[in-house]
Protein backbone atom coordinates (compact mmCIF):
# COMPACT_ATOMS: atom_id res chain seq x y z
CA UNK A 1 0.00 0.00 0.00
CA UNK A 2 1.21 3.59 -1.09
CA UNK A 3 1.52 5.88 1.91
CA UNK A 4 1.22 9.78 1.52
CA UNK A 5 4.10 12.08 2.93
CA UNK A 6 1.17 14.22 3.39
CA UNK A 7 0.42 15.15 7.20
CA UNK A 8 -3.05 13.45 8.64
CA UNK A 9 -4.01 17.01 9.20
CA UNK A 10 -4.43 17.79 6.05
CA UNK A 11 -6.97 15.19 4.45
CA UNK A 12 -8.01 15.66 0.77
CA UNK A 13 -11.18 14.98 -1.20
CA UNK A 14 -9.66 11.05 -2.10
CA UNK A 15 -9.25 10.73 1.92
CA UNK A 16 -12.94 11.30 2.66
CA UNK A 17 -14.03 9.12 0.02
CA UNK A 18 -11.72 6.61 1.25
CA UNK A 19 -13.21 6.97 5.00
CA UNK A 20 -16.61 6.83 4.11
CA UNK A 21 -16.12 3.51 1.97
CA UNK A 22 -17.31 1.09 4.32
CA UNK A 23 -20.32 2.81 5.35
CA UNK A 24 -20.83 3.43 1.68
CA UNK A 25 -21.65 -0.42 1.37
CA UNK A 26 -23.91 0.36 4.22
CA UNK A 27 -25.51 3.06 2.61
CA UNK A 28 -26.34 1.13 -0.68
CA UNK A 29 -27.92 -1.42 0.76
CA UNK A 30 -30.31 0.82 2.54
CA UNK A 31 -30.66 2.65 -0.09
CA UNK A 32 -31.90 -0.68 -2.08
CA UNK A 33 -34.43 -1.27 0.53
CA UNK A 34 -35.32 2.14 0.58
CA UNK A 35 -36.68 1.92 -3.37
CA UNK A 36 -37.75 -1.45 -2.57
CA UNK A 37 -40.29 0.27 0.00
CA UNK A 38 -41.06 3.27 -1.30
CA UNK A 39 -42.18 1.15 -4.26
CA UNK A 40 -44.05 -1.10 -2.51
CA UNK A 41 -45.94 1.77 -0.84
CA UNK A 42 -47.43 3.53 -4.57
CA UNK A 43 -44.54 6.10 -4.90
CA UNK A 44 -43.54 4.28 -8.74
CA UNK A 45 -40.48 4.34 -9.84
CA UNK A 46 -38.76 8.27 -10.16
CA UNK A 47 -40.47 9.58 -7.01
CA UNK A 48 -38.46 7.87 -4.66
CA UNK A 49 -34.93 8.57 -6.77
CA UNK A 50 -35.88 12.27 -6.87
CA UNK A 51 -36.04 12.30 -3.40
CA UNK A 52 -33.25 10.09 -2.03
CA UNK A 53 -31.75 12.89 -4.64
CA UNK A 54 -32.88 16.23 -2.93
CA UNK A 55 -33.86 14.92 0.66
CA UNK A 56 -30.51 12.55 0.79
CA UNK A 57 -31.80 11.73 4.77
CA UNK A 58 -32.12 7.64 5.14
CA UNK A 59 -34.58 7.66 8.66
CA UNK A 60 -36.84 10.86 7.51
CA UNK A 61 -37.39 8.94 3.73
CA UNK A 62 -38.31 5.66 5.60
CA UNK A 63 -40.47 7.36 7.80
CA UNK A 64 -42.09 9.55 4.70
CA UNK A 65 -42.64 6.22 2.65
CA UNK A 66 -44.16 4.58 5.16
CA UNK A 67 -46.50 6.89 6.66
CA UNK A 68 -47.51 7.33 2.63
CA UNK A 69 -48.08 3.56 2.59
CA UNK A 70 -50.49 2.82 5.66
CA UNK A 71 -52.50 5.52 4.36
CA UNK A 72 -51.10 8.38 7.14
CA UNK A 73 -51.42 11.05 4.73
CA UNK A 74 -48.94 13.96 3.07
CA UNK A 75 -49.04 16.16 6.50
CA UNK A 76 -48.10 13.27 8.38
CA UNK A 77 -45.35 11.91 6.11
CA UNK A 78 -43.96 15.77 5.70
CA UNK A 79 -43.95 16.36 9.79
CA UNK A 80 -42.20 13.12 10.79
CA UNK A 81 -39.65 13.69 8.12
CA UNK A 82 -38.99 17.03 8.76
CA UNK A 83 -38.60 16.59 12.65
CA UNK A 84 -35.85 13.83 11.45
CA UNK A 85 -34.23 16.08 9.69
CA UNK A 86 -34.20 18.96 12.65
CA UNK A 87 -30.70 17.58 13.36
CA UNK A 88 -28.98 18.95 10.42
CA UNK A 89 -29.80 22.46 11.79
CA UNK A 90 -27.40 22.22 14.47
CA UNK A 91 -25.10 19.96 12.42
CA UNK A 92 -25.04 22.20 9.18
CA UNK A 93 -24.09 25.52 11.57
CA UNK A 94 -21.09 23.80 12.94
CA UNK A 95 -19.70 22.81 9.53
CA UNK A 96 -20.78 26.18 8.44
CA UNK A 97 -17.12 28.23 9.66
CA UNK A 98 -14.91 24.89 7.15
CA UNK A 99 -17.55 25.98 4.01
CA UNK A 100 -16.04 28.42 1.20
CA UNK A 101 -17.73 30.11 -1.90
CA UNK A 102 -20.25 32.65 -2.58
CA UNK A 103 -23.74 31.65 -0.75
CA UNK A 104 -25.20 28.72 -3.42
CA UNK A 105 -21.87 26.73 -3.73
CA UNK A 106 -21.85 26.84 0.36
CA UNK A 107 -25.48 25.86 0.61
CA UNK A 108 -25.19 23.26 -2.00
CA UNK A 109 -22.23 21.91 -0.22
CA UNK A 110 -24.17 22.00 2.57
CA UNK A 111 -26.54 19.54 1.58
CA UNK A 112 -23.51 16.83 1.66
CA UNK A 113 -24.07 17.15 5.29
CA UNK A 114 -25.91 13.82 6.26
CA UNK A 115 -24.95 12.27 10.00
CA UNK A 116 -21.96 9.50 8.41
CA UNK A 117 -20.34 12.43 6.34
CA UNK A 118 -20.88 14.80 9.38
CA UNK A 119 -19.45 12.26 11.78
CA UNK A 120 -16.62 10.98 9.09
CA UNK A 121 -15.02 14.62 8.34
CA UNK A 122 -14.50 15.76 12.26
CA UNK A 123 -11.22 16.63 13.08
CA UNK A 124 -9.49 16.32 16.12
CA UNK A 125 -9.58 20.18 17.06
CA UNK A 126 -13.54 19.86 17.27
CA UNK A 127 -14.32 21.28 13.71
CA UNK A 128 -15.30 20.38 10.36
CA UNK A 129 -12.95 19.14 7.65
CA UNK A 130 -14.36 20.31 4.26
CA UNK A 131 -12.57 18.19 2.03
CA UNK A 132 -13.28 15.20 3.96
CA UNK A 133 -17.07 16.19 4.27
CA UNK A 134 -17.68 16.57 0.43
CA UNK A 135 -15.45 13.17 -0.26
CA UNK A 136 -17.38 11.47 1.84
CA UNK A 137 -20.71 12.71 1.37
CA UNK A 138 -20.14 12.72 -2.64
CA UNK A 139 -19.80 9.46 -2.09
CA UNK A 140 -22.91 8.68 0.38
CA UNK A 141 -24.72 10.34 -1.88
CA UNK A 142 -23.77 8.10 -5.05
CA UNK A 143 -23.76 4.83 -3.20
CA UNK A 144 -27.45 6.05 -1.51
CA UNK A 145 -28.59 7.71 -5.00
CA UNK A 146 -27.69 4.55 -6.77
CA UNK A 147 -29.01 2.05 -4.11
CA UNK A 148 -32.47 3.76 -4.83
CA UNK A 149 -32.51 3.09 -8.27
CA UNK A 150 -31.39 -0.43 -8.34
CA UNK A 151 -34.20 -0.82 -5.40
CA UNK A 152 -37.13 0.37 -7.68
CA UNK A 153 -35.88 -1.11 -10.65
CA UNK A 154 -34.73 -4.72 -9.24
CA UNK A 155 -35.06 -4.58 -5.44
CA UNK A 156 -36.37 -8.28 -5.17
CA UNK A 157 -32.99 -9.48 -6.36
CA UNK A 158 -30.83 -7.87 -3.65
CA UNK A 159 -30.76 -9.61 -0.46
CA UNK A 160 -32.23 -7.54 2.86
CA UNK A 161 -29.68 -5.64 4.48
CA UNK A 162 -30.70 -6.77 7.82
CA UNK A 163 -29.48 -10.17 7.14
CA UNK A 164 -26.07 -9.02 6.02
CA UNK A 165 -25.81 -7.59 9.65
CA UNK A 166 -25.57 -3.87 7.89
CA UNK A 167 -27.93 -2.21 9.78
CA UNK A 168 -25.39 -2.69 12.78
CA UNK A 169 -22.77 -0.83 11.00
CA UNK A 170 -24.30 2.77 11.65
CA UNK A 171 -24.54 2.33 15.09
CA UNK A 172 -20.58 0.76 15.39
CA UNK A 173 -19.40 3.34 13.00
CA UNK A 174 -20.71 6.23 15.00
CA UNK A 175 -19.31 4.32 18.25
CA UNK A 176 -15.94 4.00 16.51
CA UNK A 177 -16.23 7.72 15.85
CA UNK A 178 -16.89 9.02 19.07
CA UNK A 179 -14.33 6.67 20.86
CA UNK A 180 -11.73 9.22 18.46
CA UNK A 181 -13.54 11.96 19.72
CA UNK A 182 -12.73 10.97 23.44
CA UNK A 183 -9.32 9.72 22.61
CA UNK A 184 -5.81 11.38 23.25
CA UNK A 185 -5.85 14.33 20.98
CA UNK A 186 -3.27 13.92 19.17
CA UNK A 187 -3.06 17.58 17.35
CA UNK A 188 -3.21 18.90 20.43
CA UNK A 189 0.14 17.18 21.70
CA UNK A 190 1.99 18.13 18.69
CA UNK A 191 0.98 21.38 18.09
CA UNK A 192 0.62 23.23 21.17
CA UNK A 193 3.76 21.66 23.27
CA UNK A 194 6.63 21.53 20.86
CA UNK A 195 10.16 21.55 21.38
CA UNK A 196 11.38 21.25 25.07
CA UNK A 197 8.68 22.86 26.53
CA UNK A 198 7.14 21.10 28.77
CA UNK A 199 3.33 21.75 29.85
CA UNK A 200 2.73 23.51 32.87
CA UNK A 201 0.22 21.66 35.40
CA UNK A 202 -2.37 24.72 34.21
CA UNK A 203 -2.13 23.48 30.78
CA UNK A 204 -2.33 19.98 31.97
CA UNK A 205 -4.70 20.59 34.10
CA UNK A 206 -6.80 22.48 31.44
CA UNK A 207 -6.91 19.67 28.92
CA UNK A 208 -8.15 17.66 31.44
CA UNK A 209 -11.29 19.37 31.64
CA UNK A 210 -11.18 20.12 27.61
CA UNK A 211 -10.73 15.84 27.36
CA UNK A 212 -13.86 15.90 30.27
CA UNK A 213 -16.15 18.30 28.61
CA UNK A 214 -16.27 16.03 25.90
CA UNK A 215 -17.10 13.09 27.76
CA UNK A 216 -19.50 14.88 29.62
CA UNK A 217 -21.40 16.09 26.34
CA UNK A 218 -21.22 12.43 25.38
CA UNK A 219 -22.84 11.07 28.15
CA UNK A 220 -24.96 13.58 28.37
CA UNK A 221 -26.37 13.16 24.71
CA UNK A 222 -27.08 9.34 25.30
CA UNK A 223 -28.83 10.01 28.08
CA UNK A 224 -30.78 12.93 26.69
CA UNK A 225 -31.52 10.36 23.42
CA UNK A 226 -32.24 7.16 25.93
CA UNK A 227 -34.94 8.93 28.18
CA UNK A 228 -36.89 10.26 25.43
CA UNK A 229 -37.21 7.52 23.02
CA UNK A 230 -39.42 5.91 24.84
CA UNK A 231 -41.81 8.89 25.05
CA UNK A 232 -40.92 11.20 22.03
CA UNK A 233 -41.66 10.98 18.45
CA UNK A 234 -38.47 10.00 16.34
CA UNK A 235 -36.33 12.92 15.38
CA UNK A 236 -37.05 14.35 19.17
CA UNK A 237 -34.35 12.50 20.67
CA UNK A 238 -31.53 13.02 18.72
CA UNK A 239 -32.40 16.86 18.29
CA UNK A 240 -33.09 17.26 21.99
CA UNK A 241 -29.73 15.41 22.49
CA UNK A 242 -28.04 18.36 20.74
CA UNK A 243 -28.35 20.48 24.03
CA UNK A 244 -25.59 18.28 25.66
CA UNK A 245 -23.15 20.67 23.67
CA UNK A 246 -23.98 23.16 25.58
CA UNK A 247 -21.15 21.74 28.50
CA UNK A 248 -18.73 23.25 26.51
CA UNK A 249 -19.79 26.54 26.26
CA UNK A 250 -18.27 27.81 29.47
CA UNK A 251 -16.48 30.55 29.88
CA UNK A 252 -12.38 29.53 29.12
CA UNK B 1 -49.40 10.08 -7.23
CA UNK B 2 -49.59 13.57 -6.43
CA UNK B 3 -49.91 13.16 -2.49
CA UNK B 4 -46.35 11.51 -3.29
CA UNK B 5 -45.20 14.49 -5.15
CA UNK B 6 -46.38 16.96 -2.93
CA UNK B 7 -44.36 14.71 0.07
CA UNK B 8 -41.40 14.33 -1.95
CA UNK B 9 -41.20 18.19 -2.66
CA UNK B 10 -41.84 19.42 0.77
CA UNK B 11 -40.04 17.14 2.56
CA UNK B 12 -36.68 17.58 0.22
CA UNK B 13 -37.01 21.79 -0.25
CA UNK B 14 -37.63 21.68 3.50
CA UNK B 15 -34.36 19.33 4.21
CA UNK B 16 -32.33 21.76 1.73
CA UNK B 17 -33.31 24.19 3.67
CA UNK B 18 -32.83 23.61 6.91
CA UNK B 19 -28.54 21.95 5.83
CA UNK B 20 -28.25 25.27 4.31
CA UNK B 21 -29.47 27.71 7.03
CA UNK B 22 -26.17 27.49 9.36
CA UNK B 23 -23.93 28.41 6.51
CA UNK B 24 -26.36 31.01 5.05
CA UNK B 25 -27.16 32.43 8.17
CA UNK B 26 -23.25 32.74 9.69
CA UNK B 27 -21.93 33.73 6.20
CA UNK B 28 -18.24 33.51 7.05
CA UNK B 29 -18.77 35.64 10.64
CA UNK B 30 -16.77 33.58 13.26
CA UNK B 31 -19.58 32.87 16.05
CA UNK B 32 -19.06 34.43 19.68
CA UNK B 33 -16.37 32.21 21.37
CA UNK B 34 -18.61 30.46 23.79
CA UNK B 35 -20.61 29.38 20.58
CA UNK B 36 -17.90 28.02 19.28
CA UNK B 37 -16.94 25.90 21.92
CA UNK B 38 -20.66 24.41 22.40
CA UNK B 39 -20.34 23.51 19.04
CA UNK B 40 -17.03 21.77 19.06
CA UNK B 41 -19.15 19.45 21.44
CA UNK B 42 -21.57 18.87 18.54
CA UNK B 43 -19.88 15.94 17.97
CA UNK B 44 -19.42 13.82 21.04
CA UNK B 45 -22.95 14.48 22.12
CA UNK B 46 -24.38 13.87 18.80
CA UNK B 47 -22.54 10.67 18.26
CA UNK B 48 -23.05 9.04 21.41
CA UNK B 49 -27.26 9.74 20.88
CA UNK B 50 -27.07 8.55 17.42
CA UNK B 51 -25.22 5.09 18.79
CA UNK B 52 -28.03 4.69 20.89
CA UNK B 53 -30.98 5.71 18.60
CA UNK B 54 -29.17 3.51 15.75
CA UNK B 55 -28.10 0.70 18.11
CA UNK B 56 -32.06 0.33 20.40
CA UNK B 57 -34.70 2.34 17.97
CA UNK B 58 -37.40 0.49 16.82
CA UNK B 59 -38.68 1.77 13.73
CA UNK B 60 -41.83 3.33 14.53
CA UNK B 61 -40.13 4.61 17.70
CA UNK B 62 -39.33 3.83 20.93
CA UNK B 63 -37.07 0.82 21.53
CA UNK B 64 -36.06 -2.34 19.72
CA UNK B 65 -33.57 -4.84 21.14
CA UNK B 66 -32.10 -7.31 18.23
CA UNK B 67 -28.92 -8.14 17.29
CA UNK B 68 -27.48 -4.99 16.03
CA UNK B 69 -26.75 -4.59 20.07
CA UNK B 70 -24.83 -7.93 19.66
CA UNK B 71 -23.11 -6.19 16.75
CA UNK B 72 -22.30 -2.92 18.90
CA UNK B 73 -20.87 -4.68 21.51
CA UNK B 74 -18.18 -6.83 19.17
CA UNK B 75 -17.54 -2.92 17.72
CA UNK B 76 -16.56 -2.45 21.32
CA UNK B 77 -14.47 -4.64 21.74
CA UNK B 78 -12.78 -4.79 18.57
CA UNK B 79 -12.04 -0.80 19.37
CA UNK B 80 -10.61 -1.53 22.57
CA UNK B 81 -8.17 -3.53 20.51
CA UNK B 82 -7.75 -0.83 18.35
CA UNK B 83 -9.04 -2.30 14.94
CA UNK B 84 -9.23 0.07 11.94
CA UNK B 85 -12.69 1.22 11.15
CA UNK B 86 -13.15 -1.02 8.51
CA UNK B 87 -12.65 -4.05 10.83
CA UNK B 88 -14.82 -2.36 13.38
CA UNK B 89 -17.83 -1.78 10.90
CA UNK B 90 -17.05 -5.13 9.43
CA UNK B 91 -16.90 -7.13 12.60
CA UNK B 92 -20.82 -5.37 13.64
CA UNK B 93 -22.28 -6.48 10.60
CA UNK B 94 -20.78 -9.76 10.72
CA UNK B 95 -21.62 -10.42 14.46
CA UNK B 96 -25.05 -9.00 13.66
CA UNK B 97 -25.83 -11.46 10.27
CA UNK B 98 -23.87 -14.48 12.60
CA UNK B 99 -26.69 -13.84 15.33
CA UNK B 100 -29.56 -13.41 12.99
CA UNK B 101 -28.76 -16.66 11.34
CA UNK B 102 -28.67 -18.62 14.53
CA UNK B 103 -31.63 -16.93 16.27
Amino acid sequence: MRRRARPPAEPDYLDGVRAAAPIGIAAFAFGVSFGVLARSAGMGRLAPVVMSLTTFAGSAQFAAASILAAGGGVAAAVAAAVLLNLRYGPMGLSAAATLEGPWWLRALTAQLVVDESWAIAQRDDGRIDRRLLVGAGLLLAVGWVGGTAVGVLAGNLVADPASLGLDAAFPALFLALLAGQLGPRETQTTEGWTGSERPTLVERGASWIRGRSRLLAAVGGALIAFALMPVAGPGVPIIAASLACLVGARRS
Amino acid sequence: MTAVWVTVAVVGLATMAIKAAGTLLVAGRALPPRAQAALEHLAPALLAALVVSQALGGSGGGFAIDARLAGLAAAAVALVFRAPLLLVIAVAAATAAAVRALA
